[in-house]
C-alpha cells in the first residue's frame, strides 16, 4: 500500500504544473520588465531630460509602475508559481478548485496590466503602493480570495498528515494581504462610471492606514510570503533537512505578530500622535530577531553542505539571498530607530534599503527558484547552463552592491547635508545643492541596474534553453549532462 | 503517522520525524544568542514605554516618566537658535542698512544669513550662484532693470515685481506685434536698431530705417540711445547683457509680445531682517551700487 501511494505521488498528472509554468513565464516577463523600467528612471533621476516631456513617461507616473511592476508582477507571480508548486508538492495533492486555479492566472495578470496602463494615463489613487483605482481594487480583491480558496482547498486535501513550515508562510501571506489590501483600498468612488474615486480616510488616519497597508505589503508579501519559498528551496537544492523546527514556529508566531504593529515608523515626526511613533519603532526593534529567525533557518540548514556552495551557483544564489535578507532586516529596525530616522528619513537611504531588500532578497530567492524549479516544470534534466547561471550571479550582485552603497553614500550625505549649520546658525546648503552633491551617485546608482538587468536577461535566456530541453555542450560538470538534441 | 524520528548523518542532530517531498526538520533548540537578543529587544521596548509616551487608553495615552513630547523638543530647540542668533538680528532690524554694511561684524553676519536665505528661497528661479537664466536676471553683473542701491534690491524683495502686492513694481511695455501698433517689418527695423546700439545689428540699412520708429515708440522709457531707466524698470538696451536673450529671433519677441516677468513679493513671507540679509547679500555678490 506504501508502494502505492508513493508510486501515485510520483506520476506527474497528479499534479497541476500547467499553471506554475504560466506563472513562472509571467514572473520572467514581468521581471524584466519592472527591471528595465527601474533602469530607465534611474537614468531619469540623472538625466531628467529623459522624460521627453511627455506625461506618461514623467518620474511621477513611471515610478508606481516600476514599484508594481517588481513587488506585484514579477514578486506577485513568483509567490503564485512557488506557492502553487510547493503546496502541491508539500501536500501531495492536486491543487483545489479545477479551473479556478486559471482564473486565478489569468485574473492576476488583468489586474496588472489594468493598474499599469492606469498609472501611465494618470488614473492613479496616489498611495504608495496601492495606486490602483478602485475598480481595478475590487477586482483583485475577487482574484486574491480565489487563490485563498485555492490555497486553503489544496491544504485540507492534503495527504501528508502536518502542514509544512513552507505552507504557514504562504497562508500568512495570502490572508494577510487579503486584510491590508481590502482595509486600505476603501474609498468612494465618484460614480459608478467614472475611474475617480476618494479614500474613506482622511488626513493622519489616512496616513496611518496607508503605512499600516504598505509596512505590512513589505512583512508580508515580501517577507512571509518569499520565505515560504525560501523554506521548500533552500532544503530542496541544498538536499538537507531545515536546521530548526522549534526556530521555524517561534520566528513564523513572533513574526506575524510583531509586523503588523510596525508601520507607523513610516510616519516618525509627521502629524502621527508621539505614543503610536514609540509603538511602530519599539515593535520594529523587537521585530529584528523574528526576522533573523528566517535568516537563521536558511543558513545553517546548509550545515553539513556548505561544499555545495563552491559547485552549485543556484543555491549560491539562494544563500545570498538570505544574507541580504539578513542585512536588511537589522538595518530595517535600525532606520527605524527615531534619532537615525531623523536623518535617514526622506533621504536615498531608504531607496537603497528597499533595494537591497528587493534585489538582494526576494529577486535573488526569486532568481533561484526559477533555477531550481524550469528543469522540473519542463521536465528536464539539468539547466541549459550552469556557466551562465554562475555569471547572472556575479554581475547580478555586483550591481546590487552598487546600488546600495551608491544610495547609503548618497543618502547619508543628503541627510547631513539637509541639517548642515554654519557656525551662525544658517543652513549651509540649500536644496538644489544637495541635488547636485547626488548626481555622481545616482550614476553609480543606474551602472548597478544595468548590471542588474544585464543579470536578468541572461537568466531568461538560459531558463528559455532549458525548457528547450538544450544543453550547453562545452561543459563540464560534476552532474551527467542529459544527451539532449544538440542546438541548431 | 508513525514516528519516523532519525538521527541525521552529518550532524548527529535529530530529526522531528516529519517528511514533506523530501524535505525533513532537525529538532535543534533555539540558538542561545537569538534568543537573548530577542529578550534584550523587548526588554528595550518595555523600558523605552515607561520613559516615552507609549500605550494609548480609553481616553489618553501613558506619558512617559520623562515627559517628553516631540513639540517641547522643537520649540526649546527653535527658542535656542533664535537666542544664538538674536543679538545680531534685532540690530539689523533696526538699523538703515547702510549702517549694517558700515559693520564688519554685522555684515558678516547678514551675508551668511542672506547666501541661505537665497538658497532656500530665491536660487530656484535665480540659480544657486545667482547667476540667473533666461528670464530670470543674473544679480551677478551691474545690469539693473530696478536699481542696484540697497534700497531698491530691498524694495524689489519685499514687494516683487507685478506681485499681488499693492507697492509691487510695475510696468506694462506694450505688446507691439499681438497689439497691432507696429507691423512686422517695422518690428524687424526696430529690433535691428536695438541690436545697432549694443553694435550687434545684423542690417544695418534696417536699423537705419527703425531709429525714427525706436525713437518714437521706445526712447521715452529705455532712453535714446537705450540706456535704461532703473526708476521705470525699463531694462538697459546698450549693452551685451540680455534677460531675455540677444539673438534677433528673442529681440523680435520682446518688442512683437512683451515679457512682464513676474517676481513674487516676499513681504509676509519672510520678516525685515531677512529681506534686509538678502538685500546686502544681493549687493555683496559683485554689482551693487
Amino acid at each position: 500500500m506504501i508502494s502505492a501511494s508513493q508510486a501515485a505521488t510520483t506520476t506527474p498528472e497528479r499534479y497541476n504544473d500547467a499553471v506554475v509554468r504560466a506563472h513562472v513565464i509571467a514572473t520572467v516577463f514581468w521581471g524584466l520588465a519592472g527591471f528595465i523600467a527601474g533602469l530607465y528612471l534611474a537614468l531619469e533621476l540623472a538625466f531628467p531630460a529623459l522624460n521627453a516631456d511627455l506625461p506618461f513617461l514623467s518620474f511621477g507616473r513611471l515610478r508606481p509602475l516600476h514599484t508594481s511592476a517588481v513587488v506585484f508582477a514579477f514578486g506577485g507571480n513568483a509567490l503564485l508559481a512557488t506557492s502553487f508548486h510547493v503546496v502541491q508538492r508539500t501536500c501531495r495533492a492536486r491543487l483545489f478548485g479545477g479551473p479556478l486555479v486559471w482564473f486565478v492566472f489569468l485574473g492576476y495578470q488583468l489586474f496588472i496590466c489594468g493598474a499599469a496602463s492606469g498609472y501611465l494615463l494618470g488614473i492613479t489613487e496616489g498611495k504608495e503602493y496601492a495606486e490602483p483605482e478602485w475598480f481595478m481594487d475590487a477586482w483583485l480583491t475577487l482574484v486574491w480570495v480565489v487563490y485563498l480558496l485555492v490555497f486553503l482547498g489544496t491544504l485540507m486535501k492534503r495527504k501528508e498528515p502536518h502542514i509544512y513550515v513552507a505552507n504557514w508562510f504562504f497562508l500568512a501571506f495570502i490572508v494577510t494581504v487579503a486584510m491590508l489590501h481590502i482595509v486600505n483600498a476603501m474609498s468612494w468612488p465618484v460614480s459608478f462610471t467614472s475611474t475617480k474615486s476618494y479614500s474613506m480616510f482622511a488626513g493622519v488616519q489616512d496616513a496611518l492606514t496607508q503605512w499600516w497597508y504598505g509596512h505590512n505589503a513589505v512583512g508580508f508579501f515580501l517577507t512571509a510570503g518569499f520565505l515560504g519559498m525560501m523554506y521548500y528551496f533552500i532544503p530542496k537544492q541544498a538536499g538537507r533537512p531545515i536546521y530548526s523546527y522549534r526556530l521555524s514556529i517561534i520566528h513564523f508566531w513572533a513574526l506575524i505578530f510583531l509586523y503588523i504593529w510596525a508601520g507607523p515608523h513610516h510616519l516618525h515626526y509627521t502629524a502621527l500622535p508621539d505614543w503610536a511613533q514609540t509603538l511602530g519603532m519599539t515593535f520594529s526593534v523587537m521585530l529584528w530577531m523574528p526576522s533573523w529567525g528566517g535568516m537563521i533557518n536558511g543558513i545553517m540548514t546548509l550545515s553539513g553542505a556548505w561544499d555545495k556552495l563552491r559547485t552549485d551557483p543556484v543555491l549560491r544564489m539562494m544563500v545570498t539571498s538570505v544574507a541580504f535578507y539578513g542585512m536588511s532586516t537589522f538595518e530595517g529596525p535600525l532606520m527605524s530607530i527615531k534619532a537615525v530616522n531623523a536623518l535617514s528619513h526622506y533621504t536615498d537611504w531608504t531607496v537603497g534599503h528597499v533595494h537591497s531588500g528587493a534585489l538582494g532578497w526576494v529577486a535573488f530567492v526569486s532568481f533561484g527558484a526559477m533555477y531550481h524549479l524550469v528543469p522540473k516544470l519542463w521536465g528536464r534534466e539539468r539547466l541549459y547552463s550552469l556557466k551562465l547561471v554562475n555569471l547572472h550571479f556575479w554581475i547580478a550582485t555586483i550591481g546590487i552592491v552598487l546600488y546600495i552603497t551608491a544610495m547609503w553614500v548618497s543618502g547619508i550625505m543628503q541627510g547631513l547635508m539637509w541639517r548642515a549649520y554654519d557656525s551662525l546658525g544658517f543652513l549651509q546648503y540649500s536644496f538644489v545643492e544637495t541635488v547636485e552633491a547626488m548626481h555622481p551617485f545616482y550614476l553609480i546608482r543606474a551602472l548597478g541596474g544595468l548590471l542588474f538587468v544585464i543579470g536578468a536577461v541572461i537568466m531568461t535566456y538560459n531558463l528559455w534553453r532549458t525548457a528547450r530541453g538544450d544543453v550547453r555542450g562545452s561543459e563540464p560538470i560534476a552532474a551527467p549532462a542529459r544527451l539532449a538534441p544538440s542546438p541548431a | 503517522m508513525a514516528d519516523d524520528r532519525q538521527k541525521d548523518d552529518i550532524t548527529g542532530v535529530e530529526t522531528t520525524g516529519h517528511e514533506w517531498d523530501g524535505i525533513r526538520e532537525l529538532n535543534n533548540p533555539l540558538p542561545r544568542w537569538w534568543l537573548y537578543i530577542l529578550y534584550a529587544s523587548c526588554a528595550f521596548a518595555l523600558l523605552y514605554w515607561v520613559l516615552y509616551p507609549s500605550w494609548p487608553g480609553v481616553s489618553d495615552h501613558s506619558k512617559g516618566v520623562l515627559g517628553w513630547t516631540r513639540h517641547a523638543t522643537l520649540d526649546a530647540e527653535i527658542t535656542a537658535a533664535k537666542a544664538k542668533q538674536s543679538a545680531y538680528v534685532e540690530k539689523i532690524a533696526a538699523l538703515p542698512m547702510a549702517e549694517v554694511a558700515n559693520d564688519p561684524e554685522l555684515l558678516t553676519f547678514a551675508n551668511a544669513g542672506g547666501r541661505s536665505a537665497f538658497g532656500l528661497n530665491c536660487a530656484q528661479c535665480h540659480g544657486s550662484g545667482a547667476a540667473g537664466g533666461k528670464g530670470y536676471p543674473n544679480l551677478n553683473d551691474d545690469d539693473w532693470v530696478w536699481g542696484g542701491t540697497l534700497d531698491a534690491i530691498e524694495a524689489t524683495i519685499r514687494y516683487g515685481i507685478r506681485s499681488a502686492h499693492p507697492e509691487t513694481r510695475q510696468n506694462d511695455m506694450p505688446a507691439f506685434g499681438v497689439d497691432e501698433i507696429l507691423t512686422a517689418e517695422q518690428i524687424n527695423d526696430v529690433a535691428e536698431h536695438v541690436l545697432a546700439l549694443s553694435q550687434s545689428a545684423t542690417d544695418p540699412a534696417a536699423a537705419e530705417r527703425g531709429a525714427p520708429l525706436f525713437a518714437e515708440q521706445c526712447a521715452a522709457c529705455h532712453g535714446e540711445r537705450g540706456e535704461g531707466n532703473t526708476e521705470l524698470g525699463a531694462p538697459k538696451l546698450s549693452d551685451a547683457l540680455w534677460l531675455y536673450g540677444g539673438d534677433k529671433a528673442d529681440v523680435v519677441a520682446s518688442i512683437a509680445a512683451a515679457r512682464r516677468g513676474v517676481m513674487p513679493a516676499w513681504i509676509g513671507r519672510l520678516d525685515d531682517a531677512t529681506i534686509k540679509q538678502l538685500a546686502l547679500y544681493i549687493h555683496s555678490l559683485g554689482g551693487g551700487e
